[in-house]
């Protein structure tokens, strides 16, 4: 009986799923996508969770419905909405007829490979290394000591499309209009998801949790500030803002350096100090995530982002000169 | 627990075709964006889908670190290809 159930519910969060991925993708009108793949995101969570997979249900919740969801919303106005036009009907039937015959292909690839074999599982090597890990939330593990190169180089993508982001544009003009109702409830909010960022951090050395869904979270609350105070034109401390861009990735290769010193190898953590080791670098990634998400929020440079530089570096010539 | 794992398998397969279809079909920058991160959801659905072991086994960690990675990674590169985006957009209108 339990077991129907299961089918059941199964069944209908898979057809949920397509339904929603389906209608996401064939709606012409652009608020409408945007809102679907934000609901989309949030079936996915429940999936995620459905697949035991919790840490992966947080990140979607905050990072692929929230924060992605703000940064299409946001970009909605930077496109004309009127360029409604359609393909040929023979180019559109080619590109149906080749993506259909990819999915049957797929289908059975992943049919056949999971009818022969069970696979390589990599729980148990990943258990019996957990003690000496210095966490014992295993994902945790995985990122940030197995793993730990891909996770730097991560950040180092991170960074990149977010310098991508400052280099192309200037910062979206914000909204002039803010309702009461929102301001008031960012002020309950705000302080609500910074302690909820901090426990997530927390948290994430022996629980779902950690870095990338606590700087998320953070990005989050940022957001919202940004969304409910637009009048009072606040001005970004600039170099402030560029050091925690690069704190996260900076401590992290300062702490992979330091262990090449002790240990012989890039970031092999000495089990005794693991676990504070790991908490150091999530902390200063957590900062870091949060400063890119929110930067690519605004969708460019604040004001005065060149400023900073040009008065450094008159400083720094006129120190040469004097 | 080959069934669950096969269903939602499929599934993330079904998310990548129709994800693909509309990336090709779109016109409009945002909507194959949109139809793009709707295919990685489908290879990040195939990757959790095949770590799950069933009710009671553990499921393998390694690929849900690799889709907490990838899950970052595309919000990033969907914030730079909006970048770009606009970018291309202001350039039209001068």
């Amino acid at each position: 009986m339990i077991e129907l159930l299961w089918s059941i519910f199964d069944i209908t969060l898979v057809l949920l799923l397509l339904a929603l991925a389906w209608t996401t993708c064939s709606t012409q009108d652009v608020k409408r996508a945007v809102t679907l793949f934000i609901a989309m995101g949030l079936l996915l969570a429940i999936v995620w969770a459905r697949l035991k997979a919790p840490d992966l249900a947080l990140a979607e919740a905050v990072i692929g419905a929230g924060i992605s969801g703000a940064l299409l919303l946001s970009a909605i106005k930077d496109y004309p909405s009127n360029m409604v036009s359609h393909r040929s009907t023979l180019i559109e039937g080619i590109i149906n007829s080749l993506t259909l015959v990819l999915t049957i292909l797929m289908s059975w690839a992943v049919w056949h490979g999971l009818n022969m074999s069970d696979g390589v599982r990599l729980s148990e090597p990943v258990i019996s290394q957990l003690p000496v890990s210095g966490v014992s939330n295993p994902v945790t593990a995985v990122l940030l000591n197995y793993r730990a190169y891909d996770t730097l180089l991560e950040l180092a993508v991170v960074l990149t499309a977010v310098l991508t982001v400052l280099t192309l544009n200037e910062k979206r003009v914000d909204y002039e209009f803010s309702s009461p109702l929102l301001q008031g409830m960012t002020r309950w909010l705000v302080p609500l998801l910074v302690v909820t960022s901090g426990y997530l951090l927390w948290v994430g050395a022996h629980a779902p949790g950690g870095a990338f869904q606590a700087g998320a979270m953070l990005a989050a609350a940022m957001i919202l500030l940004q969304l409910a105070y637009p009048s009072r034109r606040q001005e970004f401390n600039n170099s402030l803002l560029k050091i925690l861009l690069v704190i996260g990735i900076f401590t992290f290769l300062l702490v992979g350096l330091w262990m090449m010193s002790l240990n012989d190898d890039f970031l092999a953590f000495t089990p005794a100090w693991a676990g504070t080791l790991i908490l150091i670098i999530e902390t200063a990634a957590t900062v870091s995530i949060a400063t890119a998400l929110t930067l690519a929020y605004l969708g460019g440079r604040p004001r005065g982002w060149e400023d900073t530089n040009r008065t450094s570096r008159s400083i720094a010539e006129n120190g040469g000169a004097g | 627990m080959i069934s669950e794992q096969l269903l939602y398998s499929l599934a993330g397969v079904g998310l990548f075709g129709i994800g693909l279809r509309a990336t090709l079909l779109h016109h409009m920058l945002l909507l194959r964006l949109l139809a793009l991160n709707v295919c990685g959801a489908g290879v990040f659905l195939i990757f959790i889908a095949i770590a799950y072991g069933g009710i009671e086994v553990m499921a393998d960690p390694v690929p849900h670190a690799l889709v907490l990675t990838g899950i970052v990674v595309a919000v990033s590169a969907t914030a730079m290809a909006l970048a770009l985006g606009r970018r291309l957009e202001a350039l039209n209108d001068e």
